[in-house]
């Protein structure tokens, strides 16, 4: 398990804008360096990164709130910031996934008053 | 429905980017020359901490946690601190408790005399000593991640506070041994820590300010190693640009010049975890 930041509001109003942030420790490995002895390093990088939203009471996986692809120029423990609109109480879950069958999942309850 | 109502804005990809588009007011750990400590009375501190040569990006990227990548290092040796590792079925905690308490103000004062060790040691030191000593376990390579990651916690406790140098007589042998080997020339550049880090402090060495070499963040994330790294790395890079041959870290060298390092940024508090570029 890969060590992750999250920040996600506890509480917000309804209709409020508020900021998402996800940061995690991963190498980010390219695949086009070589180690110190010169051997290649095999790539292994996230790929793509999803958040979602399933609203308290429902169940299914959930609205796709912001996702992204992730490539190689992008740099080891990537952080990512992004906002939405707050408009129910209910669960964020984030996702990483990426070579050598990666990932990872992470969830941020948000209340909304 | 979500997808109509919300509207998400990417900031940015990357530790760069993201860290240009915000901004924040510094908090108190922010680092700012010490008045105290080395200066007298109404002295005026010369001494700034390499933070104030970065960047305003790459500040934002050190005083905000959320962004601060090296957090990353100080959660991973937070959950270790409490692992129980090594023959004797024991972990940091069993000993030392609360890490916010008992290792408040710790890494302060290191390198340190190790009565036990007979000798001056750094922080890593300090931490594979327990574990080999109290733990049982195998000592860490130094520089090692997860060691990094231990060095990390235990100097998160202390940030803010002002550096404290031992003032020990060995501790004091070993500063001044550091002293002499930041004057003398080496490599086949033939230059000495001095004549870039005093002497031409604040100038340019290629695209990048020269800053005064105080060692207050440490361990803290280089955005050129895209990750956490102690002192001796650091000082390993610069004997290498100077084209030196590298002391091996843990040496008596390394530690001395560590510990002189830490003897002039005296009273200026400490960053831990700080990031460079």
């Amino acid at each position: 398990m890969a060590h992750t930041i999250l920040t996600v509001p506890a509480v917000a109003k309804s209709g409020e804008i508020i900021e998402l942030r996800a940061l995690i420790q991963h190498p980010m490995e390219t695949g086009y360096r070589r180690s110190s002895e010169g051997v290649m390093l095999p790539r292994d990088l996230i790929r793509s990164f999803t958040c979602r939203f399933l609203e308290r009471g429902k169940s299914g996986e959930g609205e796709l709130v912001f996702s992204a692809t992730l490539h190689a120029a992008i740099s080891a423990n990537p952080f990512l910031s992004f906002h939405t609109t707050a408009y129910a109480s209910g669960t964020f879950v984030l996702t990483w996934s990426g070579d050598n069958g990666f990932t990872q999942t992470e969830r941020a309850h948000i209340a909304v008053r | 429905m979500i997808g109509k109502s919300t509207k998400t804005v990417l900031l940015g990809l990357g530790l760069g980017l993201a860290s240009a588009v915000l901004t924040f007011a510094p908090p108190a750990h922010a680092a700012t020359t010490a008045g105290a400590g080395a200066g007298a009375g109404a002295m005026v501190d010369a001494r700034k901490s390499g933070y104030e040569f970065m960047l305003p990006a790459t500040q934002v990227l050190q005083r905000d946690d959320s962004q601060n990548p090296a957090m990353l290092w100080v959660k991973d040796g937070a959950a270790r601190w409490s692992q129980i590792e090594g023959a004797n079925g024991k972990s940091c905690a069993s000993c030392h408790a609360h890490a916010k308490a008992s290792m408040k103000g710790v890494a302060a004062k290191y390198p340190a005399y190790s009565s036990s060790l007979k000798r001056v040691i750094n922080l890593q030191q300090q931490i594979n000593f327990c574990r080999a000593a109290r733990q049982g376990a195998v000592p860490f390579a130094l520089e090692n991640p997860a060691l990094l990651g231990l060095e990390s916690y235990v100097a998160f406790q202390s940030r803010g506070m002002l550096t404290a140098p031992s003032s020990d007589a060995v501790t004091v042998a070993a500063q001044n041994k550091g002293q002499s080997l930041f004057n003398q020339r080496m490599g086949q550049i033939d230059l000495s820590c001095k004549d870039c880090h005093v002497d031409l402090a604040g100038r340019s060495l290629a695209g990048n300010l020269i800053p005064q070499a105080h060692p207050t963040g440490y361990p803290l994330y280089r955005l050129a190693w895209q990750a956490v790294g102690g002192l001796q790395r650091r000082l390993r890079n610069c004997l290498v640009g100077i084209r030196a041959e590298p002391y091996a870290f843990g040496s008596e060298e390394m530690v001395a010049l560590e510990a002189y390092l830490v003897k002039r940024a005296a009273g200026m508090p400490l960053e831990s975890p700080a990031v460079r570029p």
